[in-house]
């Protein structure tokens, strides 16, 4: 789960990080209010949406004057902001973040994530900050710091000095950055998360340590222990359909096909889509209704499947093991009895009672496509797109 | 012959009388696994399913010899469970549970650290259908009857693709010698490599058939292992030819993050191990077969 750029700040402050004054607001008169309260005389009014790279596509703003604010909000709010990272359809701004501007003297990149060969927690640190991780390793790999954090005992304080002289810090601020390194590794560690990037991690002409940008990212299976991180999800920054599912219990993702796909286990649900590829064709979703499939996740699943407009061909893949095909193909005629499809359906059963299944399906009333493998069922999807 | 468990091997339930635990040891118990009996905190003492029932993993250990257990507990208490097994002294854990927290599964890695390489526990999972020697025993809860009994090692992630490839070996009359679902979380018990090494070992299996995805380093370690160490042939399948970077694909660890963790780039650095590709989910079996003639 991701959380926004303000959010993120305010937890990291809570473990000793220092961040810029700031202030969210939801309209314009709220932004000028909020400038005239912060003071000072200029301002950053940033959109507030789940995305990196916000500043090249304009969604971020410096202003010399709160009426100024107040423009840049009106600008900001509402509207979609498509950066890099959104994909085409890009992310609606409801909140922008103002904040007092910061005299940069440095920019620095601090970045934590889970490392999954030494299966420890990584901090990645380099004095290239501002831009992102990528161009760093791709034009400035030297100056990339590496320091692997032994979860049992957590961070220790010569390991983040050692991050903070690799940073070319001043001898004088070296501890103050140590405990900055050190609180965002409390917050990844005490908070579950998966990543935490300040970036930039600034040096100011006052010589504060400050996280001038964060993104953070957390373990959706710690979020039943974490009530306060699960709170600050904001569903406006998720596709709509993958909301939908998600509240019901399905793993979906919304891709840019038209073939809808609806099968029972996630490595058989990606093999599918890769048939559907091989076979020329382009997945509109990755939907794993779960190992067991049963009836009820089905006719969710069609339902889902249904709200897609892209969706021209519906495939279904179930390979049953426990919950038998006979049980799988009742679960399907119930769902058709209560969602229309207007598309061709493929259906392909395997595993445990896959005749009595077929039988079950080709006795009923429902309208679809028999395939018996799984590169019978993407061929037969394909073709069933030219009909 | 098979790795990590056979008929022999005594196994305990852990999270007994569940709604999980019982049926799916009813499973095993038919499928010929010799379940010794189970745990439940608080129910020691009692009978479930015609065997006793312990408070503890150690009690359970004591009393029935048991070196094998299957966890049937929530999410949030399945790392405990899996310490207390290791420190009970059984030798093969498996996992089933979805949803475990990473920084848990980190926290049960360091735990098991404590012990020497002969006493350490294997964690198979989580977020597997587990293992099973068909013919034998099943540790899981995989539909036990699309495996034949056989001389192929299959090593996966996703349960209803591993049954996808069992079931196209069988058509093809190709057995299984041992199963093994390693699970989709992005850390887990044991790792691609960690059961090709049991494989090369296991005088029984001839060629090994490795089904993987996007998402992490492990394949391409495994791939490595195999290049330096292994006689046997590899065959692999990777999932994911088509999913975005930087979504989730359902598994936890299904996801795209660093260069070598695409589907594309997977197979490129295996096929530089010597690996054999199946080069798409239809034709694992087949490739598998090709594989075996190879070899003769």
């Amino acid at each position: 789960m991701d959380i926004h750029e303000y959010q993120a700040k305010k937890i990291l402050s809570g473990f000793g990080v220092t961040i810029p004054r700031g202030g969210i607001v939801y309209s314009p008169e709220n932004a000028e209010n909020k400038a005239r309260e912060l003071g000072g005389s200029k301002w950053v009014v940033k959109a507030q949406i789940h995305s990196g790279a916000r500043g090249k596509a304009g969604g971020i703003i410096v202003c010399n004057s709160p009426l100024e604010v107040a423009q840049a909000a009106d600008k900001l709010l509402g509207k979609k902001l498509v950066t890099n990272q959104t994909g085409p359809e890009g992310k609606i701004t409801n909140r922008v973040y103002i904040e007092e501007a910061t005299e940069i003297k440095k920019e620095l990149y601090l970045g934590l994530v889970f490392d999954r060969s030494s299966e420890s927690i990584m901090v990645v640190a380099s004095t290239e900050g501002g831009m992102s991780v990528e161009e760093i390793s791709k034009n400035k790999p030297e100056t990339i710091i590496r320091s692997k954090i032994e979860v049992a005992v957590g961070m220790q304080k010569f390991q983040a000095r050692e991050i903070a002289f690799g940073l070319k810090i001043e001898t004088k601020l070296i501890a103050r950055a140590a405990d900055t390194i050190i609180g965002c590794y409390r917050a990844f560690s005490e908070l579950d998360a998966t990543m935490v990037e300040v970036n930039p991690l600034v040096i100011s002409n006052q010589d504060q340590i400050l996280a001038l940008d964060c993104k953070m990212s957390f373990d959706n299976n710690a979020l039943f222990r974490r009530n306060q991180v699960s709170e600050l999800r904001d569903k406006t920054q998720e596709n709509s359909n993958e909301v939908y599912a998600s509240d019901r219990g399905l793993n979906y993702v919304s891709l840019d096909g038209n073939i809808g796909n609806i099968i029972n286990g996630a490595g058989l649900a990606m093999a599918s889509m890769d048939m559907i590829k091989l076979a020329g064709g382009e997945p509109a979703n990755f939907l794993d209704v779960g190992g067991g499939a049963t009836p009820e996740k089905i006719v969710k699943a069609f339902k889902l499947i249904s709200m897609d407009k892209k969706v021209k061909v519906i495939l279904v893949n179930i390979f049953a093991g426990i919950n038998r095909c006979d049980w799988v193909a009742e679960g399907i005629v119930q769902a058709l009895a209560k969602i229309e499809i207007k598309v061709p359906l493929v259906i392909r059963l395997a595993g445990t009672n896959v005749e009595k299944g077929n039988k079950i399906l080709k006795e009923s009333k429902i309208n679809y496509i028999e395939a018996k493998t799984l590169e019978d069922a993407a061929n037969k999807a394909v073709k069933a797109l030219g009909k | 012959m098979s790795v990590l468990i056979d008929k022999k091997t005594k196994i305990i339930i852990q999270g007994f009388t569940g709604k999980m635990g019982s049926f799916h040891a009813e499973e095993m118990i038919k499928y010929g696994s010799n379940v010794v009996g189970g745990v439940t905190p608080g129910k020691g003492g009692s009978k479930h399913l015609n065997l006793p029932v312990f408070n503890t993993v150690k009690e359970a250990v004591k009393s029935t010899d048991a070196t094998a257990s299957i966890l049937f507990v929530p999410p949030a208490f399945a790392a405990d469970s899996a310490m207390e097994a290791a420190d009970a002294g059984i030798k093969t854990c498996v996992a089933i549970v979805d949803g475990i927290p990473s920084h848990d599964m980190i926290k049960i890695k360091r735990y098991m650290r404590r012990y020497s390489k002969t006493e350490k526990m294997t964690l198979i999972g989580p977020n597997c259908a587990g293992v099973i020697s068909p013919g034998k025993a099943m540790l899981g809860i995989m539909p036990g009857h699309i495996y034949k009994e056989g001389k192929v090692g299959i090593i996966g992630r996703s349960g209803t693709l591993g049954y996808e490839a069992a079931q196209q070996l069988k058509n093809l009359n190709i057995g299984v010698s041992t199963s093994v679902g390693i699970g989709g979380d992005p850390i887990n018990g044991s790792s691609f490599k960690d059961i090709l090494e049991k494989f090369e070992e296991d005088n029984e299996t001839e060629a090994v058939l490795m089904i993987g995805e996007i998402g992490g380093p492990q394949e391409v370690a495994a791939g490595k292992f195999a290049k330096e160490n292994m006689k046997k042939p590899v065959i692999a399948y990777i999932a994911g030819l088509t999913a975005p970077k930087g979504r989730v694909m359902g598994h936890a660890g299904a996801i795209v993050s660093a260069y070598g963790e695409s589907a594309v780039e997977k197979v490129e650095l295996l096929k530089e191990c010597g690996v054999t590709i199946s080069q798409n989910p239809s034709v694992m079996g087949e490739t598998v077969k090709s594989a075996l003639n190879g070899k003769t």
